[in-house]
This record gives C-alpha cells, sequence and structure tokens, in this order.
C-alpha cells in the first residue's frame, strides 16, 4: 500500500479567521440550501460536496503573494464564465449540474507528440504547485485566489512542439446541452478561443489551474482545466478546455473577435492603457467592504519582474 | 369617498411605498437581512439603482400611453410621484458611484476628483446618464404645482425633457455594456414604441387640424 508522504503546510492552509469563518458560514449556509432548495446567488454557489475533492502533494511556489486570499466563496460566486450565463453569479448558479468528468483534451497542430487524452492522463506526467495570483478582470475589479496548476511552460515542453510553432491556441468545450449560455448564439462566438505567443506560454507565471484552495477546481472557475496568466486580464484565463494546438499563425481570441476595439490579443494589464469606456488606472478589490477605497493597478498587474522583457519593443498603447 | 380622495389617500401612499420596496431591499441586502449583494456590493448597488432608475424611466414615459389606451384618465395623478421616483433612483445610482465607487465618501476631494472629471467628460456613457441626472433634477425642482403655475408656458417645455431622459438612459445603459446591447435592446424598444405612440397621435392630431380646414 503506498502512503503519500503528507505534504507541506500550503499558504492557503493558513487561511486569515475571517475567511475561515465565512468558509465554514458559506459551508453551513450551502447544507441548509440543498435542503430548502434555496436559490440566493451565494448559497446556490456550493459546489456539491463530492466534487470538493483535495487534491494530494500540492507544492508551493515562489511566485505565490502573500497578499489576503479572497474567501473560497467569492473566488466561486463571482465569475464571468459566459457558457453559463453573461452574469456575475450566473456560472455558480447554473453549473450546479454540470458534471466536468470525464474529460477529454486533444493536443495537436506543430509538435512531436500529439493526441487526445484523458484529463487524469493529460495532468499525470507534472507536479501540482499552489500558485497565489492576483487576478485583474478588464472589468477593473480583482481577486488574490490560490490556484492549484501545472506549470504551462512544463505541458508545452512534453509535446515537443516544432521550429513552426508560434503560438498555442486553446479551444473551450462546446456543449449547449450542458451549457446554458452557449444557447445564446448572440453571446459569443462559441467555442471561446485564446491564444498565446509560444514565449508567454513557456514563461514561469503561466500555467493551467485544475484547482482552488487545495481542492477540484469548481464549476464556476472552469472545472476541469483552465489558463491563468495572472500578467494578463482575467479573460485571457479560458475555462474549461477542451483543445491545446500549436499553431504557426496568430489565433483566434473570442473576445478580440467580438470587440476588436476593446479587447486585444494581448491583454496585458495596463494601468496607462484605458478601456475605450472606462479607466483602467484603478480596480476594486473583491471582499473589502463597500467603504474601501479602490487600489492602484499595477503594470503587468504586478509581475512586470517576470514578464515584462516579453514586450520588449512592443508597442503596449497599440498591442493592448 | 370620492375617486380623487380615495386615490390621494390610498392608492397614492400604496403605490409610493411600493415603489420604495427596490431601494430598501438594497438596504437590506447589503445587511445580508434579506439576502446578499454577492463579492462585489458596490457594482451591484449600482446595477440595481441603475435597473430601476431606467425602469422608472420606462414606467414613467407609460403613463400617457397607458392613459390614452384604456381612457383611466386617473392615471395622470401618478405621474409626478413616478417622475420623482425616476429621479430618486437616478440619483442613488449617481450618489453610489460619485461616493463610494469613486470613493468621495471616504477619500479626500483632490484624490477623487480628477477620476470623476476625466469619467465625466472623457468616457460618453458617463457624460450622458449625467446629463439625464441634469435633466431630472431641473424637473424635480420645477415639480411643485406653485413652480408649475409660475412658470406657465416653459414648465412644458422644461417638462418634455422627459423624453431626453428617456433616451439618455436607453444609451447610457446600450454603452455601458461589456458587449453588445444584452438588456438596453429591451428598453429601446420599450422606449421606440412609447414615442412611437406619442409620435403617431401627434400625427393624427395634426391631420385632424388640416382635414378641418379644408373645405371639404
Amino acid at each position: 500500500m503506498l502512503i503519500k508522504r503528507p505534504a507541506d503546510i500550503l499558504p492557503s492552509e493558513i487561511t486569515s479567521k475571517d475567511n475561515y469563518l465565512n468558509r465554514r458560514d458559506f459551508i453551513r449556509a450551502g447544507s441548509i440550501a440543498g435542503g430548502l432548495a434555496m436559490a440566493g446567488p451565494a448559497l446556490s454557489a456550493v459546489v456539491p460536496d463530492q466534487r470538493r475533492a483535495k487534491l494530494a502533494d500540492i507544492r508551493s511556489s515562489e511566485f505565490s503573494t502573500d497578499e489576503t486570499m479572497n474567501s473560497y466563496e467569492d473566488v466561486t460566486s463571482y465569475n464571468n464564465y459566459w457558457e453559463f450565463g453573461a452574469g456575475k453569479f450566473d456560472p455558480a448558479e447554473n453549473s450546479g449540474d454540470f458534471d466536468p468528468l470525464p474529460w477529454k483534451i486533444t493536443v495537436d497542430g506543430h509538435a512531436e507528440k500529439t493526441g487526445t487524452f484523458d484529463f487524469d492522463e493529460f495532468i499525470k506526467p507534472y507536479d501540482l504547485e499552489e500558485r497565489i495570483y492576483r487576478m485583474r478582470c478588464v472589468e477593473a475589479w480583482s481577486m488574490v485566489i490560490p490556484w492549484v496548476g501545472i506549470s504551462l511552460a512544463d505541458i508545452v515542453k512534453h509535446y515537443k512542439p516544432t521550429s513552426k510553432a508560434k503560438y498555442v491556441a486553446f479551444q473551450a468545450l462546446h456543449d449547449p446541452t450542458r451549457m446554458p449560455g452557449q444557447r445564446n448564439t448572440r453571446l459569443l462566438d462559441w467555442p471561446y478561443r485564446e491564444g498565446l505567443t509560444i514565449a508567454e506560454a513557456t514563461n514561469p507565471l503561466a500555467i493551467l489551474a485544475v484547482g482552488v484552495y487545495g481542492e477540484a477546481l469548481p464549476n464556476p472557475n472552469g472545472a476541469p482545466i483552465r489558463l491563468v496568466t495572472p500578467w494578463k486580464y482575467g479573460f485571457k484565463g479560458i475555462k474549461g478546455i477542451v483543445r491545446m494546438s500549436f499553431v504557426e499563425k496568430k489565433p483566434h481570441s473570442s473576445w478580440q473577435r467580438a470587440q476588436p476595439s476593446e479587447y486585444g490579443f494581448y491583454a496585458n494589464v495596463n494601468p496607462e492603457v484605458d478601456h475605450p469606456r472606462w479607466s483602467q488606472a484603478t480596480e476594486r478589490r473583491i471582499g473589502g467592504s463597500v467603504f474601501a477605497p479602490r487600489i492602484p493597478t499595477q503594470m503587468f498587474n504586478g509581475y512586470s519582474e517576470q514578464v515584462a522583457h516579453l514586450y520588449d519593443g512592443i508597442n503596449l498603447r497599440r498591442n493592448y | 369617498m370620492d375617486t380623487v380622495r380615495q386615490i390621494r389617500f390610498i392608492w397614492k401612499p400604496i403605490v409610493f411605498l411600493l415603489c420604495l420596496v427596490p431601494a430598501v431591499l438594497v438596504i437590506t441586502d447589503l445587511n445580508g437581512i434579506t439576502g446578499t449583494l454577492g463579492a462585489n456590493p458596490v457594482e451591484a448597488m449600482l446595477d440595481r439603482f441603475g435597473n430601476w432608475a431606467i425602469r422608472f424611466i420606462m414606467i414613467a414615459l407609460a403613463v400617457t400611453p397607458l392613459r390614452k389606451l384604456t381612457g383611466w384618465n386617473w392615471l395622470a395623478r401618478f405621474r409626478r410621484m413616478l417622475g420623482l421616483f425616476t429621479f430618486f433612483y437616478v440619483l442613488m445610482h449617481f450618489l453610489v458611484w460619485l461616493m463610494l465607487d469613486r470613493g468621495l465618501y471616504f477619500s479626500a476631494l483632490d484624490e477623487v476628483l480628477p477620476a470623476v472629471v476625466e469619467d465625466l467628460t472623457e468616457r460618453t456613457f458617463i457624460t450622458l446618464g449625467f446629463a439625464a441626472l441634469l435633466l431630472l433634477t431641473a424637473m424635480a425642482i420645477t415639480s411643485t404645482a406653485g413652480m408649475r403655475r409660475r412658470m406657465g408656458r416653459s414648465w412644458q417645455k422644461l417638462h418634455y425633457s422627459a423624453y431626453a431622459v428617456g433616451l439618455l438612459g436607453v444609451w447610457h445603459y446600450w454603452w455601458q455594456v461589456k458587449k453588445g446591447p444584452d438588456d438596453a435592446i429591451y428598453y429601446a424598444a420599450i422606449f421606440a414604441v412609447l414615442m412611437g405612440l406619442r409620435i403617431f397621435w401627434y400625427w393624427q392630431k395634426r391631420q385632424k387640424r388640416l382635414h378641418k380646414k379644408s373645405p371639404a
């Protein structure tokens, strides 16, 4: 019998008391909600217990921030995941019946290794790491989220892309029967698609997340696997990934296609380049009181040290 | 009790309290009594007051067409109250933005003002919303019977800006959403119908007048 060595205590396990109490209240609220079938947004955000599987052997990471994390409730109840509806509470309310597993991921394009893999098979070769990242949404709000994920650089290397591979393209699940938001074809050109340059994809900050708070990724966050690029606006973080392609040409990016004047391919967090309709200079950190002031947005969301060199010589005002 | 008194002492207080319910729910949701405003309460308050503001614009603009279509002339007695509630919800929407979102309530004026001025002048949808608030303020101040009497014909002219408020409200909503018109399209459709009826009736009246003038 294999006895697993207990992993070191992760920063996310040392939760502040406030958050801890919030979580307890939240879980309790969830069990009440189950009994009474109440449909308040916060209550229905509870992911059914059997899906809140603990992930084992998670390493901590030097890239994690020590800023106060958002509560599990905030992270799982306030989401942009239009596959389940365009409202912030829709993903939590409408994804309760969604069972992500079994899940297959296809790797194709200019790489030596390609194929279609079961989710477990896809993530097995790599170490799980906790990455506590700031997440800055293009809508000028932010959170601090303890992701559990795999280095995307390791994944890319594993498939041995050829010299023709200039970009990595991602595609999300397209299944309107299970994802009610996709029945509205006016929302976006489904399926959701995103892409990174090879240099971006192999930057050590980029991960494919499979969990939060040491547990399997909840549905509203993009179960079972989603992209996290903390120096970019949140919409780059494509959820529910089913395809990863190594391509030569700049790939399709859903929001860029939908509104090219407002959303770019790079989508790097940049306080100096405003969205045409609002300022990006400040952001509202979720979880504060209604009297908490907005905080200044940092260039590359505070990750300049790791990523600024990727954009040397690129006009970031034009390439937003 | 005659109808006028019945409206004044029974129905008006009831409608008044009903119109207050959405505002009360924002406060009780904020405090977790009736529900929750979720992870981003400032945004939720902005959205709630904003949504009710545009609903009240439509409700107030629906009074006259509905009165003409149904012949329920007593509806006109609620018009001023509904207009004032429109002003109230637009004002609350604006105050949440100014005091909580931009932070005037807890930050120094000179810290907040540049961003506020930038928003008001450079973000078209905010300029449009602010213009609607200014028009509504002028209408609210002049909404008393005394003011109406004193202003004479110019009162009606000023209060025609209700139509402009409707247009500005829909436009403001249309331009602020992340992508596409979203729900704004429904309000645009309602507004188009309410204005379309007015234009049709105006045209009909003019035709009649023309016919009367011409010697058959």
